[in-house]
């Protein structure tokens, strides 16, 4: 077999597929964020937290209830976007009229809350959680070998986002989205609801933290910790994409994830850091972030 | 056309309308009444209150009281998003063209609330510079096609009381020209408007009735066709 770069094809490839692994759920995690900061102006830092839930949500209903990976797939994200209707109206909402700080307070105290009790009753071991049936195996590309489940965790991913991003960039739900994050006021007095508007966002954001808990439960465990694990990475992919931007966080999520799997082959020692890196230089190049508009 | 405005029914009636910003009272009982199919302009100074005015018709100040009745309905208390579906078109004076959307998204972005709203054909011909620039990112339209576009967009929803802040702020005087060409059929095909304007002339052109508003009142009411005997008063109210 031929080399690249001095360095085995297979594993060259086989980190870069886990780095469009990891990118797939920095994306979406990024893109949940980025939806919720446009719109509310809350860096949402119990994402890290409603990621955990949606993966023990699954974990949950397959074995208290017996319903396994496709029904966790639907209703994981429901029951995470309801939790985030609640903590939005409830908690949240009472906020939007003082500085940003105090969101990310909330939701900082949320998070720490929610993975504290899920630690008291699960501990941190974490709880293994079976890839479904049909997307056992995998395939042989010649130059590599895919397992279908990692396929299927990209390619669901891409589509989500890719979804996600339409919705928002050419339909007019999304135009009215774009507008109310810029002009609210202006877009109430077009006779919209503004409010139920942001509920509806926060929840649907969570909810996509939800989605990307179910994809991650077969690969990584399911643990009270497997969301502050990822959040951090998260938070910076959401700043070198530009705040609230929606391609940035998709395009960045990925690049990222297969900048980090391109370190681990030719450097690995800075594997860890090369996210940060990253965010430095950009912070220091162009300050609203890759796709991000200056305000 | 004989001036029946008294034996016209009042569309919108403001009594006793007082606004707060924060702490800061601003309005200290506004009356004002529109009948309908007129249009009426609020001249003033800078801080008069005319825009907070029109903010408190569409709930959009901090605290309010009073009482504003738009077609019998009061308006005071009612939800905000409410406001506009009773058929109320609020064009504001930033004109609030939204960045992030194209022309086209911007014209279709406030929804219809009552039928009898012009089309899109219909309001290419009263606004021709708009047509085939749908794709046109909102804010890289002129001034002036800025201001046909915030216009334009309300006359899609069917609102029939149109509340119009400074229309012609900051633009040309050939442009100017336009808006109120374009102003005047909007009053041929019926809407009734509410106008702020600082720019007496201009609202001398296609005004019915002038009300004069100074620190949070209103001070006087001219009729248009008594301008002319009005204006050393006037000049003295806006300081001219």
């Amino acid at each position: 077999m031929f080399d690249l770069l001095g360095v085995p094809p297979q594993v060259l490839f086989g980190q870069l597929l886990l780095g469009l692994i990891n990118g797939s759920f920095y994306a979406l995690l990024s893109l949940g964020l980025a939806v919720i900061f446009g719109m509310l102006n809350v860096i949402n830092f119990a994402h890290g937290a409603l990621y955990m839930i949606g993966a023990f949500v699954a974990w949950l209903l397959l074995t208290k209830l017996g319903l396994g990976y496709w029904w966790a797939l639907g209703l994981s994200p429901l029951i995470v976007g309801l939790l985030g209707v609640v903590l939005e109206k409830t908690m949240l909402s009472r906020l939007y009229k003082l500085d940003h700080l105090y969101g990310l307070l909330l939701t900082f105290g949320l998070a720490l809350i929610m993975e504290g009790a899920f630690r008291h009753f699960y501990g941190v071991s974490g709880q293994p959680y079976p890839i479904p049936d049909a997307l056992k195996g995998g395939q042989n590309l010649g130059f590599m070998f895919l397992p279908n489940y990692r396929g299927w965790v990209v390619v669901a991913s891409l589509v989500v986002c890719f979804g996600t991003w339409f919705a928002i960039e050419r339909t007019r739900l999304g135009a009215y989205l774009r507008a109310a994050t810029e002009n609210p006021v202006l877009v109430q007095a077009f006779g919209i609801n503004v409010p139920v508007m942001i509920t509806a966002t926060y929840g649907f954001g969570v909810a996509l933290a939800g989605l990307a808990g179910v994809l991650a439960a077969p690969i990584y465990q399911v643990s009270p910790l497997m969301g502050s694990n990822l959040i951090i990475v998260v938070f910076a992919v959401v700043v070198i994409g530009g705040m609230g931007s929606i391609l940035g966080a998709i395009v960045t999520g990925l690049g990222l994830g297969l900048l980090e799997g391109l370190t681990k082959v030719f450097y690995p020692e800075a594997s860890n850091i090369v996210v940060f890196v990253v965010m430095a230089i950009v912070l220091l190049i162009k300050p609203a972030g890759l796709f991000g508009r200056e305000r | 056309m004989p001036d029946g405005a008294t034996v016209k029914t009042a569309m919108l009636e403001i009594r006793d309308l007082q606004a707060f910003y924060g702490e800061s009272h601003v309005l200290h009982g506004v009356n004002i009444d529109v009948r309908q199919g007129e249009v009426v302009t609020l001249l003033g100074r800078n801080g008069a209150g005319k825009t907070t005015t029109m903010r408190s018709i569409m709930g959009i100040v901090g605290k309010r009281n009073g009482s504003i009745r738009f077609q019998g309905k009061e308006l005071i208390g009612m939800a905000q998003h409410k406001i506009p579906r009773l058929g109320i078109g609020y064009v504001p004076e930033e004109r609030g063209i939204f960045s992030s959307l194209s022309v086209d998204e911007n014209l279709m972005l406030p929804p219809v609330v009552k039928s009898g709203g012009m089309t899109v054909p219909q309001i290419y011909e009263l606004f021709p510079n708009l047509q085939g620039r749908g794709t046109t990112q909102g804010t890289r339209l002129s001034g002036g096609e800025q201001q046909m576009l915030a216009i334009a967009r309300i006359l899609r929803t069917g609102a029939d009381l149109i509340l119009l802040d400074e229309p012609t702020e900051g633009l040309a005087p050939v442009i100017i020209e336009q808006i109120g060409v374009a102003v005047r059929k909007l009053k041929q095909r019926g809407f009734t408007i509410v106008l702020v304007e600082q720019n007496f002339r201009f609202a001398a052109t296609i005004a019915d009735r002038h009300y004069v508003m100074e620190e949070g009142h209103v001070v006087d009411m001219i009729p248009n066709d008594q301008l002319a005997q009005n204006m050393d008063k006037l000049h003295t109210y806006l300081g001219v």
